[in-house]
């Protein structure tokens, strides 16, 4: 190696050398620390972890709350990214482009700007005071926000988050109301770069608002829309804190809403089971792995050239 | 409140202090085998000759001014305020010149465990909350002092006494794990079913003692739309955990917990277990309110303040936790579970006293004798007193509340205890030794509750729950013989 190359790679090094060691320090030792925890039974009091090979993947297969959690994932990872996006795309278009073309250009709904920050609000709320302003929403009781109202109009109250069947639902309508926000600015940025003329053409062509979204604006934000896409997903293998404040009984009832980090929680801090909560978290790094993986595969396109 | 004819309020305290918690059964027989397994005996060995030059009257434990000491205190329900107005300032009397690190935290797991990990770790802690340590573990690791010579050591109000001898046999009892002495539980706590004495007397309703006149009453409280028991399903439901094995402790002797504490086979479907689950899920069924599996504690305390339901099951905690809340005229008071069975093993009048709030020295720590001695002076009348009037909560110390002013609910308390005598429910331990199987059963007791599930069903997959524990080589097993 000359020593201009030299040189040349050692100034570079020289800059990466402190990031790439944070990195490595508290983000992939972390990873590969957990890879070996889940070979072992430690209970993270022991000074010298016993290993017992797979034996913790073994137990999780045979283990009815982790498929429970499975499960779960898989609704919230085909609704959540599902109904998001559908909404997001559906206000971002009425706040862009739903008022149709008045003289010059195309424009949102009348006080889309004062909309475009309601819907953002959410986004900014730390998910304790979700969690805690949604506790008053789904209250069983009469003093519940929605079953106050049904019981006003004589009818019983809703077991929002105590019934099985609806409790999942009701916490994916949560996560939607919180998520819409972002996307809808984001998508709003992406329909920013479409090219007005676009729009302009079809609309002097009799184009109506649905042909306006399907045709142009729908193919044209593809990109966007997969990131957000594979944002979601990735937030859909998480979802901790939120069922940790509002699902009774962290994940219940009866194991309806549980999710795998809260399953890992609840067995390394409360169980103190910490060789079987890192092969949980083992078995959920490679699902977000294969999630992205996929996702980003099978929508990969060529780009539009606008 | 003292009618005549009834005890003074001293006489009661005396008695508490005195007479309490001889039940506590073989406590005298425990108190003479526990011998210390010291976990470094080399070590132990030097540090005893340098001790033993500090070892006077005034300072029994041989505690080296010099040192600092480290307190961690969980402030939680009871705050920390103790430590730091009560507790720190005797032992910095008693020791001039020696420096204390307070902490007060909710979070001790997340704090103390990496500390316990490297080393590093604080002389004294108050084990408590959601995140608390778990003291098995690191009784298996060394990591706990053991509590012996503390017990040994002279009182500091009465030097002709041991420690062991000022405080309840209850707390030497619960002090082992795996057969040694190794944690101060401080607190004694009462649980029964909590109700409003006042607003009994003027509806004219007096206690119901068997399960017969429990569900009469039911149905006239009804009428009024009042819900003759709730638990909150959403954070404290393991308070109808408790009732219902205090229940089956009625109905079968305090056997059937030990036996489900010890892992006995087939000890969650002992026909105790059945008829007590079988009777709570009848009055929920019939007098229950699903609404309340979606509250927390405290919603559905304030519900019981505003008399919308008659019974709570909890500890004697509730009064001072409510105290922001109460109306003036609500006066907490204590009521004994009623008989399920005309046959039942204990008296109508059985209640559960136990002890808690879990204090440890560190074995590995810098200061373990600072730690042992931070313990005798909280085990101090002085002390406990202070302990008792900052946190509304009686303390494991013979004799300590004497001449304090107590809240009504801890005089019924203490009141309860008294009518109680030898019929003392024992504390189920499970809950410390293995917490999963203590989570599996309140949530799928909430299932249970909510109708979705039979008592057969709820009993087989909590005894299939134990089976499984005991089956798990990597979860430490503990037994108790009382």
């Amino acid at each position: 190696m000359s020593t201009e190359r030299l040189r040349k790679y050692g100034f570079v090094a020289g800059f990466l050398v402190v990031p790439l060691t944070l990195y490595l320090v508290f983000v992939i030792s972390p990873y590969i620390q957990a890879f070996q925890l889940a070979l072992t039974s430690w209970n993270g009091y022991q000074r010298n972890p016993t290993y017992v090979g797979l034996a913790n993947f073994g137990k999780l297969f045979d283990d009815e709350v982790f498929w429970q959690a499975i499960r779960n994932h898989a609704v919230i990872l085909l609704v959540l990214p599902l109904l998001t996006i559908a909404f997001a795309l559906f206000f971002a278009f009425l706040l862009n482009l739903g008022g149709g073309s008045r003289g010059a250009g195309m424009r949102g709904v009348w006080g889309s700007t004062f909309y475009k920050v309601v819907f953002f609000a959410p986004q900014v709320l730390a998910v304790a005071v979700v969690g805690v302003l949604w506790k008053a929403i789904f209250r069983p009781d009469e003093s519940g926000v929605v079953n106050g109202a049904l019981i006003k109009m004589g009818l019983d109250p809703v077991g929002w988050l105590t019934e099985p069947s609806l409790a999942l639902w009701s916490l994916l309508a949560v996560m939607i109301w919180q998520a819409v926000g972002f996307y809808v600015v984001l998508f709003s940025a992406g329909m920013a770069a479409i090219p007005r003329d676009y729009f302009e053409a079809a609309a002097l062509d009799g184009a109506g608002r649905f042909r306006l979204f399907f045709s142009i604006t729908l193919p044209l934000l593809r990109d966007t829309i997969q990131v957000g896409w594979v944002y979601l997903g990735i937030a859909a293998f998480d979802c901790f804190a939120l069922i940790q404040v509002l699902s009774v009984d962290a994940g219940g009832p009866d194991g309806a809403t549980t999710v795998l980090p809260v399953e890992i929680y609840k067995t390394a801090f409360s169980y103190n089971k910490v060789g079987y909560a890192s092969a949980m978290g083992v078995a959920l790094f490679f699902l977000t792995i294969t999630f992205a993986v996929l996702t980003l595969r099978v929508s990969r396109r060529e780009k539009i050239e606008l | 409140m003292t009618n005549p004819g009834e005890i003074t309020r001293r006489q009661m305290l005396r008695r508490i202090g005195l007479t309490a918690l001889v039940a506590g059964p073989g406590a005298g027989l425990l108190s003479a085998c526990a011998t210390g397994g010291g976990a470094e005996p080399a070590a132990s060995a030097s540090a005893s000759a340098s001790i033993s030059s500090l070892v006077s009257a005034a300072n029994p434990l041989g505690v080296d001014a010099k040192k600092p000491l480290e307190v961690v205190i969980f402030s939680g329900g009871l705050g920390d305020a103790y430590a730091t107005g009560v507790h720190q300032p005797l032992y910095t009397k008693a020791h001039a010149g020696v420096q204390i690190k307070h902490v007060g935290t909710q979070n001790i797991g997340t704090q103390l465990r990496p500390r316990f990990l490297s080393g590093d770790v604080p002389d004294v802690v108050n084990n408590s909350g959601p995140e608390a340590l778990d003291l098995a573990a690191l009784a298996a690791e060394g990591h706990l002092a053991d509590l012996t010579p503390l017990w040994d050591a002279p009182s500091v109000d009465d030097p002709g006494k041991k420690v062991r001898d000022t405080i309840t046999p209850a707390a030497l009892e619960n002090a082992k794990l795996n057969g040694q002495d190794l944690v101060l539980n401080y607190i004694v706590s009462h649980r029964a079913l909590w109700y409003d004495s006042k607003f009994f007397a003027d509806k004219g309703w007096t206690l119901p003692a068997t399960w017969e006149e429990f569900k009469a009453l039911g149905e006239t409280a009804k009428k009024e739309g009042i819900a003759l028991f709730a638990f909150p399903g959403q954070k404290g439901p393991y308070y109808q955990l408790w009732n219902m094995l205090y229940t089956a402790a009625k109905i079968g002797g305090n056997q059937v917990i030990i036996d489900i504490d010890n892992l006995v086979d087939n000890a969650w479907k002992s026909e105790a277990v059945k008829a007590s689950v079988t009777a709570w899920l009848e009055v929920q069924t019939a007098f229950g309110d699903k609404s309340y599996l979606g509250l927390d504690h405290t919603q559905t305390q304030i519900k019981h303040l505003q008399h919308k339901v008659l019974f709570y099951p909890c500890g004697s905690w509730l009064e001072n936790e409510m105290v922001k809340d109460k109306p003036k005229d609500f006066e907490y008071a204590i009521a004994p579970i009623p008989s399920v069975t005309a046959a039942d093993k204990m008296p109508y009048g059985a209640i559960q006293v136990g002890v808690g709030e879990n204090f440890i020295v560190a074995a590995k720590g810098k200061n373990p004798q600072g730690g042992l001695a931070y313990l005798r002076l909280m085990l101090s009348k002085e002390g406990a007193k202070g302990f008792t009037e900052k946190t509304k909560n009686l303390t494991v110390v013979n004799g300590a509340a004497e001449g304090l002013d107590l809240t009504p609910g801890l005089v019924s308390a203490a009141k309860a205890q008294d009518a109680a005598g030898q019929n003392i429910i024992t504390d189920a331990r499970f809950e410390g030794w293995y917490k999963e199987l203590f989570d599996y059963a309140w949530q799928q007791q909430n299932t249970l509750m909510a109708g979705r599930m039979t008592v057969e069903e709820y009993l087989d997959k909590v005894q299939k729950k134990a089976d499984d524990i005991k089956a798990d080589s990597s979860i430490a097993k503990q037994t108790r013989n009382a």
